[in-house]
């Protein structure tokens, strides 16, 4: 096997918050190689936006940041480069789609501005050049009549219609590895089925290397090689995504797939939830963060803080099937 | 069509008539002062609401009659401020050229002094544009530069917050803790009373609004997914403030700079009127209302009333152009 593409060492993110340290990532480790798919799934604030951020070196260490561990695309460590080492990698190594396509873009820059300006900056094309290039981008992402759209404002099209092109941007100039940061959250449910499918194929085309961001198993499961569960900043699980699915072992990650809501369950009966809600992240529970929620919780757990062992983080992971595989 | 067309040519008939009574009241032979008044009154009525029905019959029912009114006084003005130089007007600065001239002439549409003339037999109309030629160039001259330098600091302010933003915070509170007033008259006395130097200081007034606005539109944008998703694509600082924030934050401001220049005008005449602004016989606004000091305003009101009228006008079209421009581009009704 080739060297990966992209390897995640022991990351760990900390913001200094004036209520203390917050741990928002703590210990991740992955790898990711060229036109692979990983999903990274887990409740809001487990830490998987910020996980993602950290991957591009959008947050490093700063004043009230700190970044430990190491992010290295090719082999380059992406926070031990200067600011501007990083800018030049973002757009066209990196690139990122992110949640709201209502805010992602500038209310008063035509969609075809936004496209050409990164082509202009960073692979010098010519005005002319560049609008073509945006043209066939949009077309790439399946906008119709692509002349005209480019034309006009992000406030004309829909919601869906931005998030293409916000796909549109990230791909302007060929990046190696894509982060998309909860790239369908805001947009009606057949939409979202739209967006997810193209991400997919120009994922496959273009042979890029994909970080799918998402709250919701169901976007992840069928389309990705590969799934981490976060809980509470830390990967309690990875591994191959039907296996996850068909037999995880990590309590919650159990506890998430059971949480589904399924087709073919009793009429009137009861959604299975995990009880509580995720810890504070000011101040996490010693042991494993997860003991307080977990049906299976022993003693060991509330003390000791499992590590990530044959993909799973938990002392007594689950060892059989879900009875109904999702 | 056979409906509306006697209806629209009734409105233009109205608005045109409107126009002649207030011409008809301006001049002293026909009427006595008390009738003046009344025609120029159902004039200005007469010219309004058959002003307003004409725009909405050809423009449709959002005509603002206000509004074009405002516009067409504004760009009036601006033309004949430009033209002045060629334009067929009376002697307004020298007064050997006047000496021919009637003193203290009531205005007379149908004459040579069409709003009449001042103590020297200068002409009030000639002076009225010389003097908007000092108004304009003063206010607009100031607001340039409050906006560019307040907008310019306000933007660093909102984009870069900690210590920049406490820096900028201090030295913004501390110009509006200073009276305006009790501040111009005090740099009137070290300054030459010259247009650059009067610019210079009424600019004073208007960073600290500028930085204000400017500051908490940048914030209010700064932290949009698209300035993130600009630096994700490898954007600099520079190029974010400049292409992402500049364009969003450049509308609400351009708005404030509108009314401030009415503010300034007005400010303007101001430090005219009390003699500290620019020095007669070089007309401004100001200037040729205090010569209606004493009994003079009593005997020849027009004097007083003539820059009056202009500044009335040229403020209250301002304003209101400002306030639409607002009400069109508030950073507060902006939907995303």
């Amino acid at each position: 096997m080739t060297a990966p593409l992209l390897e995640v060492d022991d990351l760990r993110t900390r913001f200094l918050t004036p209520r203390g340290p917050m741990q928002a990532v703590d210990g991740v480790s992955l790898t990711l190689a060229a036109g692979e798919t990983i999903g990274i799934v887990g409740e809001s604030g487990s830490g998987k936006s910020v996980l993602g951020r950290t991957i591009m070196g959008l947050i490093t260490n700063g004043p009230t940041t700190s970044v430990t561990g190491s992010v290295r695309l090719d082999g380059v460590d992406i926070h031990g480069l200067t600011a501007k080492g990083r800018r030049a990698l973002w757009g066209t190594r990196i690139a990122m789609v992110f949640q709201d396509p209502m805010t992602s873009l500038n209310p008063t820059k035509l969609v075809g501005t936004h496209l050409t300006e990164s082509l202009r900056f960073h692979r010098g094309l010519s005005r002319g050049a560049a609008a073509t290039r945006a043209v066939e981008l949009l077309k790439q992402v399946g906008i119709p009549e692509p002349e005209r759209r480019a034309g006009q404002y992000p406030h004309e099209l829909s919601g869906g219609m931005r998030q293409r092109v916000v796909i549109a941007m990230a791909l302007a100039c060929d990046p190696q590895l894509l982060i998309a940061d909860e790239p369908t959250t805001a947009l009606d449910v057949t939409v979202q089925k739209q967006i997810l499918d193209l991400l997919q194929s120009l994922a496959e085309r273009l042979r890029m290397a994909t970080i799918l961001i998402s709250h919701d198993l169901g976007t992840v499961s069928g389309r990705t090689d590969r799934v981490a569960v976060m809980y509470a900043g830390r990967m309690v699980e990875t591994g191959e995504t039907g296996r996850i699915f068909a037999q995880p072992r990590h309590p919650y990650s159990g506890a998430l797939i059971e949480s589904i809501p399924r087709l073919d369950a009793a009429t009137h009966s009861l959604l299975p939830a995990i009880v509580g809600q995720p810890p504070n992240m000011l101040n996490p529970p010693a042991g494993c963060r997860f003991a307080p929620r977990c049906a299976f919780a022993q003693d060991k757990c509330r003390t000791e803080s499992p590590e990530l062992v044959d993909d799973v983080a938990c002392h007594f992971p689950l060892t059989h099937a879900l009875e109904v595989p999702a | 069509m056979s409906r509306t067309l006697p209806k629209t040519l009734l409105s233009a008939v109205g608005f045109v008539a409107g126009i002649a009574l207030i011409l008809l009241s301006a001049s002293p032979d026909y009427f006595v002062t008390a009738l003046r008044l009344v025609v120029a009154v159902a004039g200005v009525a007469l010219m309004i609401v058959s002003g307003s029905a004409l725009g909405k019959r050809l423009f449709g029912d959002d005509f603002d009659f206000s509004f074009w009114f405002s516009v067409t006084w504004l760009v009036l003005l601006g033309l004949a401020v430009a033209l002045a130089a060629w334009l067929p007007l009376g002697e307004h600065i020298d007064v050997a050229n006047s000496l021919d001239q009637p003193i203290n002439a009531s205005p007379d549409p149908f004459s040579a002094n069409p709003l009449g003339t001042n103590l020297f037999g200068l002409d009030l109309l000639a002076r009225s544009v010389y003097g908007a030629r000092s108004s304009l160039v003063i206010a607009v001259t100031a607001v340039v530069i409050g906006t560019v330098i307040g907008g310019a600091i306000g933007m660093v302010a909102g984009y870069f917050q900690k210590s920049v933003d406490r820096v900028v915070g201090i030295f913004t509170n501390s110009l509006l803790a200073v009276p305006p007033l009790i501040l111009l008259i005090a740099l009137a006395t070290v300054l030459e009373p010259k247009i650059r130097n009067i610019a210079f200081a009424l600019s004073l007034l208007t960073i600290p609004g500028m930085v204000r606005l400017a500051r908490a539109t940048t914030m209010l944008y700064a932290p949009r997914e698209f300035v993130v998703a600009a630096r994700a694509l490898g954007a600099t600082r520079a190029r974010i403030l400049f292409r992402e924030l500049l364009p969003n934050v450049l509308l609400p401001i351009l708005s404030l700079a509108i009314v401030m220049i009415s503010i300034l005008i007005v400010a303007e005449a101001s430090l005219s009127f009390l003699g500290l602004g620019i020095e007669p016989p070089e007309p401004t606004w100001g200037n040729m209302i205090a010569e209606g000091e004493g009994s003079v305003f009593e005997d020849y009101p027009h004097i007083v009333l003539v820059p009056g009228a202009f500044l009335f006008l040229t403020v209250f079209a301002f304003n209101l152009v400002g306030e639409k421009a607002r009400r069109r581009w508030d950073p507060r009704s902006v939907k995303l």
